[in-house]
């Protein structure tokens, strides 16, 4: 086991290529010098507005009645326990971000393995695969909705009507799992990448060795390509969730939280609180929430990174 | 299961990766089919697959309403983009080669503002450009934008630094370069591919972002995913202009990420693998 501090000495995180204790005070200063605009505009537009946000969630104020700006004490985290949207929202961000990640990752997985073994176009394949990714959300989600799933007009209809299937209308009938398709569709790419970087860093010789030795292809995944791929799974796994539990876009796109509330997930509620119905502090409660559900995700996010940091660096 | 020949099964998980790629490329392959259609071809129903192809709807878009748009996505992916190299580069000078105490600390901080959700932030951010006028202004999303990929930045750049042997900079000082010689003269030239992949992923960021874009701008600062906001309930024929609109806004960030896969996944895990 090793302890924090060797494992970021390791990665030269905390560690200093010449030890900081001979740089004397005025050196340091000049040290520092060049980090400082960078940080003091990130702290001025990220930390200043954050506090502010945790201020006026304990505030009653309607954006549009002037003069409705008053203390509220907890009001506005009590209607967050009690409210039934809330809850509603919550459960959705979960339940998106859970079926995102993990139909991604093993998607992604898959992917991965075959492009890592011998096969004809791999570059080709490579390429065309990413595509999703890179698409713009909106535009991405758009085309889902009116060309492929439209249930006159769209492909997937009329490709499914030989089963029975035709003139379903997916995104109606089936909200969530139609923005769980479109969000699988671009994380897949990602995760793949990810995945792939970590497979063709282990050493071929070892799978050679494994072979020889009798074992099989489900032995040798089990014992060798996991846990190999393992951390990487867990980068990918963990920095695709920071972004898919704020997914918009495509909620936007597609069914605009509906219907009624089916798949409303925490950012679009806010988005709802904030700008429909201009409850500033309601909103900011909700803002703090998302914070601390977020701070939860990130800590096991950082974590991750560093052990990567750390395999990278003894390579 | 390695009962196969090596050939067979090389063929064998060819058809099945290229059906696996075919399945995950076919929405953006439609999309550029659709593009290139008449309206009636573009909604028919059987499909059309087979059509003589036409620019029209092309031309359509790019003669319409649609080129302000592109452009103020290409200014606020552009300058957010310049601002944060111009503040980044020497932030991650600062933290790879010429540590202080807390560089440590001021990573973490750095990062932990990149996975700050936007709900954080997003009301007071939204008062503030309210009373400072710019709700609509081209200048809020630059500053924004600048903010989301900053951190990324100077994460990113840094692992790029980290790679270049101490020596080199030991040399320059000994020659008595100053501060910005060293950075202009040594440090850019070496890091070129960093500053490729800190580019790119700052405008894979900045070019599809939606929340802030949609919030806080109205109609003369619109950008690109805007435009796309007009085709979300749209009645009639409008397949075919809402494929050459997708196509057009997606190019550029296509074509950069094509080009630059390296970079791509170094710039999406902060420069954790390479």
């Amino acid at each position: 086991m090793k302890t924090g501090s060797s494992i970021l000495r390791s990665v030269g995180i905390g560690g200093a290529r010449d030890s900081a204790a001979s740089i004397s005070g005025r050196d340091a200063w000049a040290r520092r010098l060049p980090l400082l605009p960078a940080f003091i505009y990130v702290f001025l537009v990220t930390q200043i507005p954050f506090v502010l946000t945790i201020y006026y969630s304990f505030f009653s104020w309607n954006l549009l009645k002037p003069g409705s700006f008053r203390f509220a004490g907890l009001d506005n985290y009590v209607t967050l326990v009690t409210d039934e949207s809330v809850r509603t929202a919550v459960l959705n961000t979960v339940v998106l971000t859970v079926c995102v990640i993990g139909i991604s990752v093993v998607l992604g997985m898959a992917v991965a393995m075959i492009l890592n073994s011998e096969v004809f176009g791999k570059g080709l394949m490579r390429t065309l695969m990413i595509a999703p990714f890179l698409i713009m959300p909106t535009a991405g989600a758009l085309i889902w909705k009116h060309t492929l799933l439209n249930p006159l007009y769209g492909l997937l209809p009329w490709v499914l009507s030989p089963i029975g299937l035709g003139r379903v209308d997916w995104v109606s009938r089936f909200p969530m799992a139609t923005v769980v398709t479109v969000e699988v569709w671009r994380w897949t790419p990602f995760m793949m990448l990810i995945i792939l970087a970590g497979l063709q860093s282990q050493n071929p010789e070892v799978l050679e060795a494994a072979r020889v030795d009798g074992a099989n292809g489900l032995q040798v995944f089990r014992r060798i390509t996991l846990p190999l791929a393992r951390p990487f799974i867990e980068l990918g796994a963990l920095l695709g969730s920071l972004f898919v539990v704020q997914t918009y876009d495509s909620i936007y796109m597609l069914t605009y939280g509906g219907p009624g509330e089916d798949t409303t997930n925490i950012p679009f509620l806010l988005y709802k609180v904030a700008f429909q119905g201009y409850s500033i502090g309601q909103a900011s409660a909700i803002g703090v929430v998302a914070v601390i559900m977020t701070i939860i995700v990130a800590t096991f996010a950082l974590r991750t990174l560093l052990s990567i940091f750390q395999v990278e660096a003894r390579r | 299961m390695r009962t196969y020949t090596p050939l067979r099964s090389k063929v064998l998980w060819s058809v099945v990766g290229w059906l696996v790629v075919f399945v995950f490329f076919f929405p953006v392959l439609w999309m550029w089919l659709e593009a290139f259609k008449t309206e009636p071809q573009a909604a028919s129903s059987p499909p059309t697959i087979f059509f003589t192809p036409t620019l029209a709807e092309f031309q359509e878009v790019l003669s319409g309403d649609f080129p302000p748009f592109f452009i103020n996505s290409a200014i606020a992916s552009l300058v957010s983009t310049f601002l944060v190299l111009v503040l980044g580069l020497p932030a991650a000078y600062a933290l790879a080669i010429r540590p202080v105490k807390r560089t440590q600390d001021m990573l973490f901080f750095f990062i932990s503002t990149r996975f700050l959700p936007f709900a954080a932030s997003l009301v007071p951010l939204y008062l503030l450009a309210r009373d400072l006028q710019l709700l609509d202004n081209i200048l809020a999303l630059i500053l924004i934008y600048t903010t989301i990929n900053l951190p990324l930045g100077v994460w990113l750049l840094r692992s790029f630094l980290l790679e270049i042997p101490n020596d080199l900079f030991e040399a320059a000082r000994v020659d008595g370069a100053a501060f910005r010689h060293e950075i202009l003269r040594i440090v850019v030239p070496l890091i070129a591919p960093g500053l490729a992949a800190t580019s790119l992923i700052c405008l894979i960021f900045s070019w599809n972002e939606f929340f802030y874009a949609v919030n806080f701008t109205s109609s003369v600062a619109a950008t690109t995913p805007i435009f796309l906001v007009g085709f979300i309930s749209g009645r009639g024929l409008f397949y075919a202009k809402l494929a050459a609109a997708a196509t057009v806004s997606s190019l550029p960030v296509l074509l950069a990420g094509w080009i630059a896969q390296k970079q791509l996944i170094r710039g999406l895990t902060l420069g954790a693998v390479k």
